[in-house]
């Protein structure tokens, strides 16, 4: 098995026609994704390299294809319209490539996906992959594999260094997701913890975090009270400059500075295995698995 | 990005908000002018992007015009955090009874702007809001339906007794997040919002944060960015269409992907070296960034070895190859580069590589140790 997506997921393609969105439609095709529709307004009724039909809204094509997955490719002046849209049309899993997104914008489109019990995944994100099943978005195939690790990141090249480590280690995956680094998402840390210790078929998970917010933290006391399977996290900036600060919002709501360092302890403290390099991931996973 | 308080205070204005008078000055010449318009007594502040402007010496209080040159002369003449000042807000002396705390933020818990209020404002209230949470009052305003009425009026009625303060700071509030939303910002802040002895309500300094993708959409709020508060190299980059941020080591980093970038100079760290820069070439692959990149970190002196770690996903690791080799043949680059790429077409980087007699690694950690080796032997 695997959370969110498999071999079930009907994909319809926000943008296949554009530059990005018609380069990775292709990816996943090959990939083996389900991918049976495309959207593109002024363009429905033509194909995508003779295969995949192209509606001009996602309605008509959730109507004709039974899609029930989204992947968004367009430019950022689009990108929160195709969600509502996406949303409206009945779509149950959303996964926003697009990146460049105003957070005011977030604030609007998190209430109305929650309304309608819908999933997003990112803004601004590689996407979702079970390997061996389906990706949806951006995660390279190739350096996948089939297997029982989970892993959840924010980042998305950091991401793919450690997936790379896992495979050639022979340590497959059960789902890879990267949520995305905005400070408002859809899917969070806590999300995919709960996912993976619900997931038959997932034995260790990984957390990718970064410096910034309090999410990691969160995810500490998470996994701490809910997470019997073993988990490992690593924390990307523990030598990033301190920002220039302005005001003292951002203290005096979270209690916290959000460093590298409060975030390593708030994982050692709920059992969560330190990564201090990407490539340790391998080693800390075996000993506890 | 953020926006000096002079810059603040005026959108603040086009809200509604009750801001003193004031006005903005490069020289002291032009202080003593705007001090003698004003009358009276005149606080002079430095407009840097930087907190603890006080404490550094940027604000002085003057009782004359002449007074407020002398105090503009010395506050010219600072750096304060690394940031030289180059204007300072002249604004009245306004007497104050009681300093409260009215401030915004997109909170990433509740996902939703939040309002704080204190009746405890001043420099002090990150400890007022750790040792006494009980004197701030928080809400999460759903934007579907905005700050409502009697909403504002319950955080005003936790500053203020009197009604008119109370209905005066409720309006403030309201006026607050119509300036937050519209302007997309991340933060915005009144510390102090203060009450006059004859029972005014005002708000005397005044901090936005912008949301850097809001930026990019609105050229009215673009037109505020003070390139002068950046380094050159960052202003350069950003031109570029790249992520910089200039440190003090000695091995410069090019990176795609801003977690790899982050988690590359921790392990220069780990490996006893000293990162130069943060620099985050992005998702696209695109040569003339590459070349970009090598210029800016070519610039700082500092920089005794140049590392590029790549992980080809979108980024196509035969364009960053391109893009090294065409960077070579602008300009020379005096110091050794040592190039970690995997992923994406790498068969195809390595063969452009090869024809110009470079190599590259495959491996991330033998690449960091590499680099810091040769800037150390370098230094």
């Amino acid at each position: 098995m695997s959370i969110f997506v498999n071999r079930e997921t009907k994909l319809v393609v926000q943008g296949i026609t554009g530059r990005d969105g018609s380069f990775h439609t292709r990816q996943m095709i090959d990939y083996g994704t389900q991918v049976v529709a495309g959207v593109t307004p002024g363009k429905g009724g033509q194909r995508f390299e003779d295969a995949v039909p192209v509606f001009n809204t996602v309605a008509d094509a959730v109507e004709e294809t039974g899609a029930d997955t989204s992947v968004i490719y367009v430019p950022p002046a689009f990108a929160t319209g195709a969600m509502f849209e996406a949303a409206d049309a009945g779509i149950k899993l959303i996964v926003c490539i697009t990146e460049g997104l105003p957070v005011v914008d977030m604030t609007k489109v998190l209430p109305f996906l929650e309304e309608r019990g819908v999933r997003l995944i990112g803004p601004n994100c590689p996407g979702v992959i079970s390997p061996g099943q389906s990706k949806v978005g951006i995660i390279p195939g190739n350096i996948c594999a089939p297997g029982n690790i989970g892993l959840v990141s924010r980042s998305g090249t950091l991401t793919y260094e450690v997936v790379d480590q896992l495979t050639r280690h022979n340590m497959g995956q059960s789902t890879c997701v990267g949520i995305g680094g905005d400070p408002l998402i859809g899917t969070n840390f806590i999300d995919c913890l709960e996912a993976f210790e619900n997931d038959p078929d997932t034995a260790g998970i990984v957390m990718m975090g970064e410096i910034g917010g309090t999410d990691e933290q969160q995810a500490a006391e998470y996994v701490r009270e809910h997470v019997t399977k073993p988990v490992v996290g690593f924390i990307a900036g523990r030598t990033a400059p301190p920002g220039r600060r302005m005001g003292h919002a951002g203290a005096i709501i979270s209690g916290s500075s959000g460093t590298a360092a409060e975030k390593m302890a708030a994982f050692e403290d709920a059992g969560i295995g330190v990564m201090k390099r990407p490539i340790e991931v391998v080693e800390l996973l075996k000993a506890r698995l | 990005m953020n926006i000096h308080e002079y810059q603040a205070r005026a959108l603040f204005r086009q809200a509604g908000i009750p801001v003193p008078d004031g006005d903005v000055a490069s020289t002291p010449a032009e202080v003593e002018e705007i001090a003698r318009r004003l009358g009276g007594g005149v606080v002079v502040k430095a407009q840097v992007h930087a907190g603890g402007r006080g404490k550094a010496g940027g604000v002085k209080l003057a009782q004359s015009p002449e007074e407020a040159r002398v105090a503009a002369e010395k506050i010219l003449k600072l750096t304060i955090k690394d940031l030289p000042v180059e204007k300072v807000l002249v604004a009245p002396i306004v007497d104050i009874a009681s300093e409260s705390y009215v401030g915004m933020i997109m909170d990433r818990e509740s996902q939703r702007p939040v309002m704080m209020v204190s009746p405890a404002g001043g420099i002090d209230i990150e400890e007022v809001a750790a040792k006494t949470p009980e004197k701030i009052l928080k809400l999460a305003i759903d934007p579907r339906y905005g700050l409502l009425s009697h909403q504002a009026m319950g955080l005003a009625f936790f500053l203020y007794d009197d009604i008119k303060q109370v209905r005066a700071a409720a309006r403030i509030m309201e006026q607050l997040y119509q300036a937050f939303m519209t302007n997309g910002a991340s933060l915005a802040e009144i510390n102090p919002l203060i009450t006059t002895p004859d029972g005014e309500v005002l708000a005397i300094d005044a901090k936005i944060s912008l949301d850097d993708n809001v930026v990019e959409r609105r050229p009215d709020l673009e037109a505020l960015r003070d390139e002068s508060a950046e380094a050159p190299s960052e202003v350069m980059a950003r031109e570029a269409g790249l992520t910089f941020i200039k440190l003090d080591g000695n091995v410069g980093c090019v990176v795609n992907g801003a977690g790899l970038a982050m988690a590359t100079m921790d392990l220069v760290k780990y490996y006893g070296g000293e990162p130069a820069n943060f620099l985050d070439i992005g998702g696209s692959s695109n040569p003339e960034k590459v070349v970009s990149a090598l210029r800016i970190i070519t610039m700082d002196p500092n920089v005794k070895a140049i590392l590029f770690n790549i992980f080809g996903g979108i980024t196509r690791t035969d364009d960053v190859a391109n893009g090294i080799v065409a960077a070579l043949e602008q300009f020379s680059v005096e110091v050794p580069i040592v190039i970690r790429l995997t992923g994406t077409n790498e068969d195809q980087a390595l063969a452009i590589l090869d024809g110009v007699g470079m190599t590259a690694l495959k491996d991330m950690d033998e690449a960091v140790q590499q680099v810091v080796r040769v800037a150390q032997e370098a230094a």
